[in-house]
């Protein structure tokens, strides 16, 4: 069975609902602690997935997920280098994607670790829950999103802008496919109306939308409207395409 | 030193148009241009720029200045004014928590230095030349609250001249001498017992002091204080500790006292409200509601999920401290009631938060603000901050609450905050809801350090709010070292590494750790042990301290090492500071000596009992006939509801709370299409693999106090229970809580009316017992707030008397909820109850600033009927929307329905019925049908086809109104005539109009 590793700890506070995800997608999963993670980075050898939940680790207080990213820099960064280049999948959602990002896992696109992109306070200057209208480019590289065209999900976040460090990196994530989600109507700012990117294996994504809050039909928020949808809810989806591939990838 | 950080681009740092939006809320205009400057400052720390730049710097947004200013650098250098925000010290600073922690993960075995001290500030730098020393001095104070931060200015011409920032901002407390003070209470006479309460904060009245200075004359108390060589004097640790075990906030002295009650004729002693009418109200229930697990003695009342789950649930207030700082007083609320359920039987998880908060009105015109009070708009923004970072921090969902604007709010903002929580119903074999603290055992200290912050919380709490009131009174809550403590706790509770648990809030460990002694007998303290956040604490500041994010827990002694080690692992600070004994005393040591030493029977039962005068007799009030208008008059009353801050669109506000975290949310705080119509209630499914739900609503209705409380009380459980049931939850299981926030009731010669104000809680506690009663509802847990008046100047402000009812039900399945909003075009619109002639104390009257004659007053027998038909018709899958009819009345809920499913409708008002029966001759007035509040009322919208089935279950508790329509007007007839006719695209205006000029 595919096993999947919830990170936990240090204010992280999504792993639950993600935990769920996965298992509903078939998955199994172990909630694993930050520190106990740093203490025996062997632990990540039995799991085939590396999930970042959402939350607010260390309060966001020095910049979203930055103090997470940078425990994972100097603590883990060889065995999260070894976890990726084995074939393993990796997720992060919202924080999970901050702490990706900072950590210059993403989109690593000189494949050096330097943070090459950011996600910085909302325009609005707010925190907001809202569920919104997404896309999945077609060109994405993305294992996670693949065969998905489009869906709602809710972002529920006050740092979601998305951001680069030059005209060449948003080249680049356009060039290599590593766009792969976009919002319809951009809610916050974000450049190209960037919600969440992977990286150049595909293997890693991150976004701001929560797929993990959209497992079942009635977390819609107008699921009572009178046609239930025969569509299974795309957070699943999202979900079970990383777990299918893990399963695929290393046959269990 | 000094490290700063700015956006390379200033349009980057979205704070910046927050920054914008607070100015505004302070009446400010926001300068031309605005810059926000990150800075820390450290000072005993020895590591490289580089590592500096690694741990605070975002490379591909932000330029990192090392002891080198950001506002002297290129293009930083057109400012006119630099305004730098720093915090005093003491106050919890909690980015500067954060950074140490972050800092000392670079050094070498991951330890700060014993000197280091790191503080954060924020600068602003401004761009208008056109700005004024006395502008620029204005405009620091609205980003400042100078109770707990303090602002520098450096205009451009100063900073020419060299002026800058300083390198390190005063960080020291002056400190308290440790030594103990010696008082001889048992020779005091009455004024020197008073004057000590006066001076030292301990808030007793005259009895209490006497019953004090009794004890110390006490032979036997002698004799046991010469054994132990303490001495006969009472220390400051022991007054100290009697006036926080005392106080209102803790002992609810007013809810306990005898209390001598005059309606006419008629007199009575009330023997405790608390037992003759909330505790008797569950008792009288008990059997209907086999559910409760534990009620009123714990942190939050306990019920059954299911039969593997219990749910506890807790409200609190946080008032005065949110009129001092209002973000450090909500946060402080939220985060503290938070414990209560972490601290509720062996500890459970908290999974919801819900808030009610009153404010006075948003848009008063400044110049009506009386003099040294925070203007409304102020206190809602730092309040509404508060709540937003307390719970998206903690990852705890907002799901239910509501704002309320009265100008009673004034001087007092009333800050409700509640929280429910889950726990596995059987722990290690055991019920989960039963603790134990036995003799032997350790008492721990969990979580944060103590400081000064927050001395005297307790007692401050229950004083009027001046002037004068202490700043220690001011406490910020870190959401984040909690929820360390959160995650740290549930895994200790699973492995079973602890047997006790409880909170500690007001009082702090005096409270506590008195508390968790009672259960096991007795208790030694070493105050000396208790880790510090700085020197200078004297030894009863230690005991009192209401420094945050703290549990005090009892640990067998062979678990000790296996939860000291976890704590380690999890970061999250734990000491022994004392152990639990069958010695029938507290005793408190400090540096090996014995400095206080009080009887638990004493310190729990020796406070004597108030005895109160309460007097009622019904308010005068002149009386204006209900006016009856044309059509247009009712489409213009109907769009001045909407758009009435108590009734219009909260979602701006609301958004900005994480509603869905942890993945149970079923029905939000929003319905329709769009998510434009507002929910009753909430409901959430807390297990994954269940559909099994809970719906949580409130009610709330301090107007309808001007006339009685008693229907007050009555209409506010009737408005919780209906949302319940619109909801989807079965009325016959369901809980509530009760907080009364009232002003001062006890009678004086400042107080003239007092013992109205009694009289008048006595009278709400009465509806709260006939209506619970009636309803088959026990109340499971409350809390009460009674000096909620300001006074300023010479003026006092007290606060409407405002009862709280927050409910939780069961819903056996969360797919049978229904939402607010019409659906589709063609379903059939009903009504549900009987209307009367309910308009005394309605929105309607407050928006013609009228005086009408009738209170509403629930018949719960018949409401009961009704919900029990309508769940079931709901079991049954027979409908398709349900709104409870509330402030406003049906004109409110029709628009708000439509709103949400954007449609519009047409109905005929002609055969409402009257609540005098189907039989009455009197036609109902169009006034009464379309603006009354008469309770039990909903609306309800269900497809043609299920109409015959939905009469067979509903009967005559159903009228037929008419149709949900395509067209976007919302149509009301009377017998065919038009009586009101708007369209839904001015509705929808109306109702989001204070967004953005308001809030």
């Amino acid at each position: 069975m595919v096993n999947c590793c919830i990170l936990t700890g240090y204010g992280i506070n999504a792993d639950r609902e993600l935990a769920d995800a996965f298992v509903r997608a078939g998955a199994e999963t172990a909630s694993i602690h930050v520190q106990d993670l740093i203490e025996n980075a062997r632990l990540l050898d039995s799991f085939h997935i590396l999930a970042f939940p959402g939350g607010f680790s260390f309060g966001d207080h020095l910049g979203s997920g930055k103090v997470l990213a940078n425990l994972f820099r100097r603590n883990l960064k060889e065995d999260l280098d070894r976890f990726v280049a084995s074939g393993k999948a990796v997720i992060g959602i919202c924080n999970g994607f901050q702490a990706l990002v900072k950590m210059g896992l993403l989109p690593n696109l000189a494949g050096n670790w330097e943070q090459e992109v950011s996600l910085v306070h909302n325009d609005h200057g707010l925190f907001e829950d809202r569920w919104v209208p997404l896309v999945f480019p077609s060109d994405s590289n993305s294992l996670w999103t693949k065969g998905l065209k489009e869906t709602e999900l809710p972002i529920r976040n006050g740092e979601g802008r998305f951001v680069v460090r030059s005209g060449d990196i948003s080249r680049g994530l356009r060039d290599k496919g590593l766009v792969a989600v976009q919002y319809r109507k951009n809610p916050n700012g974000s450049l190209e109306d960037i919600a969440g990117i992977s990286d150049p294996s595909g293997r890693i994504l991150g976004l701001m939308p929560h797929p993990e809050a959209f497992i079942r039909a009635e977390e819609h928020p107008s699921w009572n409207q009178r046609e239930p949808s025969p569509h299974e809810p795309s957070g699943l989806s999202l979900i079970k395409n990383g777990v299918l591939y893990a399963a695929d990838r290393f046959g269990v | 030193m000094r490290i700063e950080l700015t956006y390379k681009k200033p349009e980057l740092d979205g704070r910046i148009s927050r920054t914008r939006r607070e100015l505004s809320a302070a009446g400010m205009n926001a300068p031309a241009s605005l810059q926000i400057v990150d800075v820390y400052l450290i000072e005993g720390i020895d590591l490289d720029p580089p590592v500096y730049r690694r741990i605070f710097q975002d490379p591909v947004v932000q330029d990192f200045f090392f002891d080198l200013p950001a506002c002297g650098a290129g293009e930083n250098e057109k400012w006119n004014w630099a305004v730098e925000v720093s915090w005093k010290p003491g106050v919890t600073d909690q980015t500067a928590l954060t950074a140490r922690e972050a800092v000392a993960a670079e050094m070498p075995g991951k330890m700060l230095p014993e000197t280091a001290v790191l503080q954060t500030a924020r600068q602003y730098l401004i761009y208008d030349d056109s700005t004024e020393k006395m502008e620029i001095e204005a405009f620091a104070r609205a980003l400042f609250n100078p109770l707990i931060q303090r602002a520098e200015i450096i205009s451009v011409h100063d900073w020419d001249k060299g002026k800058r920032f300083p390198r390190i901002y005063p960080h020291t407390l002056a400190e308290s001498p440790k030594e103990i003070e010696r008082i001889d209470v048992a020779s005091m006479d009455i004024e020197e017992l008073d004057e000590l309460s006066r001076s030292r904060l301990l808030a007793l009245s005259s009895d209490e002091m006497r019953a004090i200075r009794a004890y110390y004359q006490n032979t036997e108390t002698r004799n046991e204080r010469s054994k132990t060589g303490i001495g006969r004097q009472a220390t400051d640790v022991e007054l100290e500790m009697l006036a926080q075990t005392w106080s209102e906030h803790c002992k609810h002295k007013i809810f306990q006292a005898y209390i001598d009650y005059q309606e006419g004729d008629h007199r009575q002693t009330i023997d405790s409200l608390f037992r003759t009418y909330i505790s008797a109200t569950t008792d009288a229930v008990s059997e209907q509601a086999p559910y409760i697990r534990s009620v009123f003695h714990d942190n939050s009342g306990v019920i059954d999920f299911d039969s593997d789950h219990l749910i506890c649930f807790k409200a609190e207030t946080h008032n005065s401290p949110s009129a001092l700082d209002p973000y450090g007083g909500a946060i402080t609320g939220i985060v503290g009631v938070n414990r209560d359920i972490l601290g509720t039987g062996k500890g459970a998880k908290p999974i919801f938060n819900t808030n009610v908060l009153c404010f006075g009105p948003p848009d008063l015109p400044r110049e009506e603000m009386p003099e040294g009070l925070m203007h409304p708009r102020r206190i809602m923004e730092g309040v509404h901050r508060g709540i937003i970072d307390g719970g998206n921090q903690s990852g705890i969902p907002v799901v239910a609450g509501g704002f309320l604007f009265d100008e009673s709010y004034l001087g007092k903002p009333l800050v409700f905050c509640g929280t429910g929580g889950i726990m596995p119903a059987s722990i290690g074999g055991e019920s989960s809801w039963i603790k134990h603290i036995d003799p032997g055992d350790m008492a721990i200290m969990l979580g944060g350090r103590i400081g000064k912050d927050g001395i005297h919380g307790a007692t401050f709490s229950s004083l009027a709010l001046d002037e004068a009131s202490p700043v220690s009174a001011v406490q910020i809550g870190d959401p984040i070292t909690q929820k360390k403590m959160i995650d740290f706790l549930l895994e200790a509770r699973d492995r079973g590494l602890y047997k006790g648990i409880t909170d500690n809030g007001a009082g702090g460990l005096s409270s506590s750790l008195g508390e968790m002694a009672e259960e096991a007998g007795g208790i030694r303290i070493y105050l000396d042990r208790c880790p510090l956040k700085y020197p200078g604490l004297a030894p009863w500041e230690i005991l009192v301290s209401e420094s945050q994010e703290r549990m005090s827990l009892s640990v067998a002694p062979e678990k000790l090492e296996s939860f000291l080690e976890l704590a380690r692992r999890r970061d999250v600070e734990a000491t022994v500071v004392g152990e639990f004994t069958d010695s029938e005393q507290v005793e408190v040591f400090y540096s090996d000596q014995l400095v206080g030493a009080l009887s638990l029977q004493f310190l729990h039962h020796g406070l004597p009992r108030m005895q109160l005068k309460a007097r009622w007799k019904p308010p005068k009030r002149n009386h204006e006939s209900v006016p009856q208008g044309s059509p247009a008059d009712y489409r213009r009353w109907t769009l001045d509801l909407l758009s009435q801050p108590n009734i219009a669109s909260k979602e701006r506000l609301v958004r900005q709370y994480d509603h869905e975290v942890q993945g149970q949310s079923v029905t939000g705080p929003f319905a329709g299409k769009k998510s434009t119509g507002p929910s009753d209630g909430a409901v959430i499914r807390p297990l994954s693999g269940s559909r099994r739900g809970a719906v949580i609503s409130h009610g709330i209705a301090p107007r309808y106090g001007d006339i009685d409380t008693y229907a007050m009380a009555a209409c506010s459980v009737d408005e919780a229970l209906r949302a319940i049931v619109a909801g989807g939850g079965d009325p016959d299981q369901v809980s509530a809580l009760d907080n009364f926030c009232w002003p001062d009731p006890v009678e004086s010669p400042d107080n003239p009316d007092g013992s109205y104000k009694l009289a008048q809680l006595v009278r709400a506690a009465r509806g709260l017992f006939d209506s619970c009663v009636d309803y088959g509802i026990p109340l499971i847990s409350g809390k009460d707030s009674m000096k909620n008046d300001a006074v300023t100047g010479n003026k006092k402000i007290s606060v409407r008397p405002t009862l709280l009812i927050s409910m939780i039900g069961i819903i056996e399945d969360v797919c049978k909820s229904v939402s607010t909003d019409f659906k589709q075009e063609g379903d059939i619109i009903y009504l549900i109850g009987e209307t009367g002639e309910d308009l005394g104390g309605s929105s309607l009257e407050a928006l013609h600033q009228s005086c009408y004659a009738q209170v509403p007053v629930p018949r719960p027998n018949q409401a009961m009927e009704t919900y029990r038909s309508l769940h079931a018709a709901m079991q049954k899958g027979l409908i398709s929307s349900a709104h409870d009819l509330a402030d406003g009345g049906l004109a409110v809920a029709l628009a708000e329905s439509c709103i949400g499913g954007e449609n519009g409708c047409k109905i005929d008002i002609e055969h409402v019925p009257g609540n005098g029966g189907r039989t009455t001759e009197k036609k109902l007035s169009t006034s009464a049908v379309l603006f009354s509040e008469t309770p039990s009322r909903l609306l309800v919208s269900l497809p043609p086809n299920q109409e015959e089935e939905f009469i067979e279950v509903l009967g005559n508790q159903a009228t037929r109104l008419g149709t949900v329509e395509s067209g976007q007007t919302l149509q009301v007839d009377r017998d065919g005539t038009e009586v009101m006719s708007l369209c839904l695209e001015e509705a929808r205006q109306s109702f989001d109009k204070p967004r953005g000029d308001v809030w």
